[in-house]
């Protein structure tokens, strides 16, 4: 695979690295490879190129392997019959994410959000020290979470937007986190849902026979990796002081 | 009967009559929240047919095949399944991804398999690492996100190998 990179690469720097390589052939394979590790080290790094280079590096493989496998009408199978299961999958989604929104529009307009707020009071004392006596920052970190936990991701999303508002009003340093909004995001990114519904809905139309079976697993496996996700915050938090 | 079974019926019971005491209109409620599902589901169809093009593409040519040879002979030294990498390196990335790979696992090793339900829990417990992050501390402006993406990332892994013990020892 390394040798596929390395070709593309050599391609688009060959031009001034053309009088190196006449110099010394295998140094400039070498230093060719070590770049491609580079770039690719990269990609996994920088976020936003992650996904573009993903897709890219599938389909780029994906053409490849059909001329060399010899069946180059994989190309026309796939784009003909298979890209179809996308609107069976959407189609399936729809009325299951509508109907769940839709409950969670009825449980927005009542307050037990707030309730369930000042219950969790306890945790944002150790969480989120930097804004534990802002009321409006303590407030939205906990909308969010309530809002997480119960999947409702649109809700949660407009919540955390509001929250990091009110935690960038206290901070010193505009451009950089603060404690309290790296765990906060951490603790977002760490998947604290409850119940994975559209998991168990696509479970069910895949003829599983019993699709609800992953809910107890799924809780056991997201406290734990929320429990090392804010360990290891914490763990960095005191490092980098 | 599962107590897991009984969870669905009682939240959706307990919800609605919450509500209704509460003086909530919830009828006209849920219509307005459920316009936003399924506009959000709408939404995430140009991620699914792109990711669903790319991984077929890949997998039919005969591509994944060769890259599993490959890796066959390290992840077996640690007991990972291999048709859980693609799921792991994606799920970060894109949910809309994450569910064409996860649907691709299903149809091809059934829902009630090992593989099935590990990646079930997986897909379960992770989340959108770079899309949350990006929209989070871009709404305010912050460009040094500090140990964040480290963190999450660790997270991400520590979730992947829970949910194959998890697995291994409750099925």
């Amino acid at each position: 695979m390394v040798n596929f990179i390395y070709v593309i690469l050599s391609d688009s720097e060959g031009s001034h690295l053309s009088g190196l390589s006449l110099q010394n052939d295998k140094l400039n394979v070498l230093y060719h490879q070590a770049e491609a590790y580079r770039i690719i080290c990269l990609y996994f790094i920088v976020g936003k190129n992650y996904m573009n280079s993903l897709w890219f590096g599938l389909i780029f493989l994906g053409l490849l392997f059909s001329f060399i496998n010899k069946s180059p009408e994989t190309v026309t199978n796939v784009l003909f019959f298979e890209i179809e299961k996308s609107v069976e999958l959407i189609l399936n989604l729809i009325p299951i994410m509508a109907f769940w929104t839709g409950l969670m529009r009825i449980v927005e307009k009542t307050s037990i959000l707030n309730k369930l707020s000042s219950l969790i009071k306890p945790f944002v004392r150790y969480l989120f020290k930097d804004v534990q006596n802002d009321v409006k920052a303590v407030n939205a970190i906990l909308m969010t979470l309530a809002a997480n936990l119960f999947g409702i991701g649109n809700s949660a999303t407009a919540f955390g937007i509001k929250a990091m508002q009110e935690m960038q009003k206290s901070n010193l340093n505009k451009k950089t986190a603060t404690n309290a909004m790296c765990m906060f995001l951490i603790i977002n990114v760490s998947s604290i849902q409850l119940i994975p519904l559209n998991i168990i809905k696509l479970r069910a139309d895949s003829g599983s026979s019993a699709p609800s079976e992953i809910m107890v697993p799924t809780l056991i496996v997201t406290s734990f990796s929320t429990m090392a996700a804010v360990i290891l915050a914490k763990y960095f938090e005191r490092k980098e002081l | 009967m599962r107590i897991s079974d009984l969870v669905l019926p009682i939240l959706i019971g307990l919800i609605l009559f919450y509500g209704i005491s509460k003086g909530v209109d919830v009828y006209s409620a849920f219509v307005e929240g459920a316009i936003d599902g399924a506009k959000s589901a709408l939404k995430i169809f140009p991620y699914i047919l792109a990711i669903i093009f790319a991984i077929n593409l890949f997998i039919q040519s005969g591509a994944e095949a060769f890259i599993v040879d490959i890796l066959t002979p390290i992840t077996a030294l640690v007991g990972f399944p291999t048709e859980l990498l693609s799921l792991s390196i994606v799920k970060p990335l894109s949910g809309g991804g994450s569910l064409g790979v996860f649907q691709t696992i299903l149809d091809n090793y059934g829902a009630d398999s090992f593989i099935g339900r590990s990646a079930s829990v997986i897909m379960g417990s992770s989340e959108t690492i770079f899309y949350t992050t990006a929209v989070y501390f871009g709404s305010v402006g912050i460009s040094n996100y500090r140990y964040t993406i480290k963190v999450g990332l660790l997270s991400h892994a520590a979730t992947i190998f829970a949910a194959l013990i998890v697995c291994k020892l409750m099925f």
